[in-house]
């Protein structure tokens, strides 16, 4: 049995620092059961967040080696042998203790976003492909992940403007809902902000359920904002209705 | 002593899985201030874990399939020691609780004419698990989720209820912490609903989230109520096996329901000689023993398991009905499902025990105090169906967040005593105080192995006696307890009490399947191999605390009226 070296952040608000632990390496481990290691051997009150270590709840998003990642999810063998790791927790919410951050602004706008509403009279008859493009959305597991690497939450920190890409692919999931009747595009482009996405992509490329969330959440979003806003048609109507 | 805060509603809500959230939509609908608390952020609830589909008489892909033949299966399941007026609620109501996720923006898979399509799974006679490929439980909880934050109800994420706190004989309250600040609350109401689910984090090899320390069974016992068929215990035919760090995460059962094949190291489809008319599809109860005895007759696999396949069934159709399947095998265990085999083995899953309950409003022994779910002991009897879970949770969510409202209503908050909560607070301390002590890590591995060894899938009295032993030790072990750092968000602290809950929890599980002296279901007894009906399966054990002692007793079923009893007797 291998020894992995792992740099942890221990710390809170106010600041902290790496501490390093040694933890025995056993077939197929993945960095969480280290994490564990260090909770039960070394330090009982090492702060993570997790719940069902199966990559199904989205709750042990950290940053690992710089990247951010399940911790469930990602094995010890994808290391190179004497490779040190180092677990910090995601930046762009702020640090409560060690690897938890305060993630409660996702759980504010989550509640802003105008639910699922569907006509009074509906008949209740949907068809496998007209139910398939929201249920990609649906995968997500909230691991807030694509928060986390969004640059205009990471590094411009304009929590105040844009909802994020998961919020995006929440919208879309609505907006495609084939018995929903609801038109949320005036919120995603005034209150959601969908204008800022400039489609980097980075959000997709961290997703762990694989949701296309720019090409086919944000983009397809971007397009019906759009046509409402910039349809001279729609503009027409919109100035005659009076809305 | 340190200051807390307090918050006072109508109804609270202890747990916000389905169960939880389904109670919480409802007492708020009936016009109840209420409030839901969870263990940690909302939506991360084992339910979110469920895979195979929610169980409920749609007849939408077999159209003969009705209320009265979900209601046979579920009680032959249990072995007809059911509380079957739950049963009979739970079979009748389960399609409209269903509908209404689909009202409330659910997802589920369609069948070509547009409708709920249905799956197969064991026990069930027709196709009737409504489902999302294999994540049917993310898709209930976030339309449950989303329904609740846009339903009046206050939600208190990561806090933890320790105590609930009793005025004479109701409750009139619950006492706990939050997990961040590690700062004390009390919530004043007049009725409570435990949703805390099951207790699987007390074996080694569970399916379970770490949520899952049987709290509510645990403050259930304490506050005075009686729990019911706490030997009851599921082991979940397929949970992986290699490598070790995955070992119990659950293969969910639709591989099965869409025809994946079990076979042993000698190729031999070894369901033939169990079950030959359901084979795969079999109750969990009968494939989890045929899978334990293959390999331990040394006909498993090379880590000890059966051998699951679905790869016949063609690389895209197993991509797109068992996608999370597919995902979990290749990533932590390189092993391609669409093009091979699969290893698994029996892992701890659901509790069928619970809190004692009337399946009217799921009102426990204690005024005032609710139970709805996993926690909720009764339904299932002696196993239950895979998909029942799912359909139980909003059935009964509802009931009980109704009876909930309908029991706070018109009532004033009750006093509570100032001591009272003082002595918790004490107690909850103490590991910060104690100079010396055991570390609570330590003794939960032990616990874990003492029930994965001795109260599992087959059962002697010898083995049984000597669980209750160890686990004896340990309780005297985890009475002095030491922990390390601050009160802020400190995992150890955290494990101390949920340590005592699942002591508690492991204690009833184990003095129950020492008393019955018989198998049936789940509870499977080497020295006792048969099932006696005329004796034991007339009888319930009712678990409660008794001047702090664990007190045990039997108590004759609740015989089912004529007329439903018919149905039995007509199937012969």
């Amino acid at each position: 049995m291998s020894v992995a070296k792992l740099r942890v952040f221990r710390g809170d608000a106010q600041g902290g620092e790496e501490k390093e632990y040694e933890v025995p390496v056993d077939e197929g481990m993945v960095v969480l059961d280290a994490l564990f290691y260090i909770q039960a051997n070394y330090d009982g009150d090492l702060a993570i967040r997790w719940n069902c270590k199966a990559a199904k709840c989205g709750s042990c998003s950290t940053e690992i080696n710089g990247k951010p990642k399940l911790a469930c999810k990602t094995r010890m063998d994808s290391f190179a042998e004497g490779e040190t790791i180092t677990v910090y927790p995601i930046k762009a919410f702020p640090v409560i203790k060690d690897l938890v951050t305060d993630v409660s602004w996702n759980y504010e706008v989550s509640k802003k976003i105008p639910p699922f509403t569907p006509a009074e009279d509906t008949e209740w008859i949907m068809y496998q492909e007209d139910v398939e493009r929201g249920q990609e959305f649906r995968k997500c597991i909230e691991c807030f992940m694509c928060q986390n690497v969004c640059h205009i939450l990471r590094d411009h920190n304009r929590k105040d403007a844009f909802a994020g890409p998961r919020f995006m692919i929440k919208i879309a999931e609505r907006e495609m809902h084939p018995l929903d009747v609801l038109d949320r595009r005036e919120f995603a482009r005034e209150e959601a902000g969908v204008g800022f996405c400039n489609i980097t992509k980075c959000c997709t490329e961290v997703c762990p359920e694989d949701i296309h969330i720019t090409d086919n959440g944000i983009i397809p979003l971007k397009e019906r904002v759009v046509d409402k806003y910039y349809d001279p048609l729609s503009w027409l109507l919109r100035k005659i209705k009076g809305k | 002593m340190e200051k807390y805060e307090t918050h006072t509603h109508d109804v609270i809500i202890i747990g916000a899985g389905g169960a939880g959230l389904r109670a919480a939509i409802e007492s708020s609908a009936k016009g109840a201030s209420t409030a839901l608390i969870c263990k940690s952020l909302l939506g991360k609830a084992h339910t979110v874990m469920a895979e195979g589909g929610v169980a409920a008489a749609l007849a939408n892909v077999d159209t003969k399939d009705n209320w009265e033949t979900h209601f046979k299966d579920t009680m032959k399941g249990g072995k007809m020691l059911n509380n079957w007026q739950m049963a009979l609620y739970h079979a009748q109501e389960a399609p409209e609780r269903v509908r209404e996720l689909e009202y409330w923006g659910a997802l589920f898979d369609r069948t070509k004419e547009g409708g709920i399509n249905q799956r197969a799974f064991g026990g069930h006679t027709w196709k009737r698990l409504a489902h999302v490929g294999d994540r049917t439980g993310l898709e209930m909880i976030r339309t449950l989720q989303e329904k609740g934050i846009h339903s009046g109800i206050d939600v208190y994420m990561e806090c933890t209820i320790t105590h609930l706190v009793k005025d004479g004989d109701r409750v009139v309250g619950a006492f706990g912490y939050w997990r961040e600040s590690g700062k004390f609350v009390l919530f004043r109401a007049n009725a409570i609903v435990l949703a805390t689910g099951g207790v699987g984090k007390a074996y080694k090899y569970t399916s379970n989230s770490w949520e899952y320390t049987g709290d509510g069974h645990a403050m259930a016992y304490e506050a005075g109520a009686e729990l019911i068929d706490m030997e009851f215990i599921q082991f979940h035919p397929t949970g992986m096996v290699w490598p070790p760090s995955v070992r119990g995460i659950l293969v969910t059962e639709a591989v099965r329901g869409e025809g994946g094949i079990l076979t042993n190291s000698e190729g031999e489809r070894f369901m033939e000689r169990y079950d030959p008319e359901r084979m795969e599809l079999s109750t969990r109860d009968v494939v989890a023993r045929s899978i334990y005895t293959e390999v331990e007759q040394g006909r498993g696999s090379p880590h000890g398991g059966a051998f699951l396949d679905v790869s016949h069934r063609g690389a895209d159709y197993v991509k797109r009905k068992l996608p999370s399947m597919y995902h979990q095998f290749m990533e932590f265990a390189d092993i391609d499902i669409t093009k091979g085999p699969m290893e698994v083995f029996p892992t701890t899953h659901y509790v069928m025990g619970g809190v004692k309950v009337e399946g009217d409003t799921c009102s426990s022994t204690v005024p005032g105090l609710f139970a709805a779910g996993e926690v909720a002991g009764g339904m299932h009897g002696a196993n239950r169906l895979g998909g029942n879970s799912l359909s139980d949770l909003l059935v009964f969510g509802k009931r009980a967040g109704e009876g909930a409202a309908a029991y706070a209503s018109g009532k004033s908050h009750a006093s509570v005593s100032a001591e009272l909560i003082e002595g918790y607070a004490n107690e909850l301390r103490e590991p910060f105080n104690n100079t010396q002590g055991e570390n609570p890590y330590t003794i939960h591995q032990d616990l874990q192995d003492v029930m994965q060894l001795y109260i599992g899938v087959f059962r002697t009295e010898e083995n049984i006696q000597t669980g209750i032993d160890k686990i004896e030790a340990l309780k005297e072990r985890a009475r002095t307890l030491k922990i390390e750092g601050s009160v802020m968000f400190n995992p150890g602290w955290h494990l101390c009490r949920d340590l005592k809950s699942m002591l508690i929890v492991s204690e009833a599980l184990a003095r129950c399947a020492l008393a019955r002296k018989e198998s049936r279901g789940a509870h499977s007894r080497v020295d006792f191999p048969e099932s006696d009906d005329g004796t034991w399966g007339k009888l319930n054990f009712i678990v409660a605390s008794k001047d702090g002692v664990m007190d045990l007793e039997t108590r004759p079923i609740v015989e089912m009226p004529d007329e439903l009893s018919k149905l039995f007797t007509e199937d012969k």
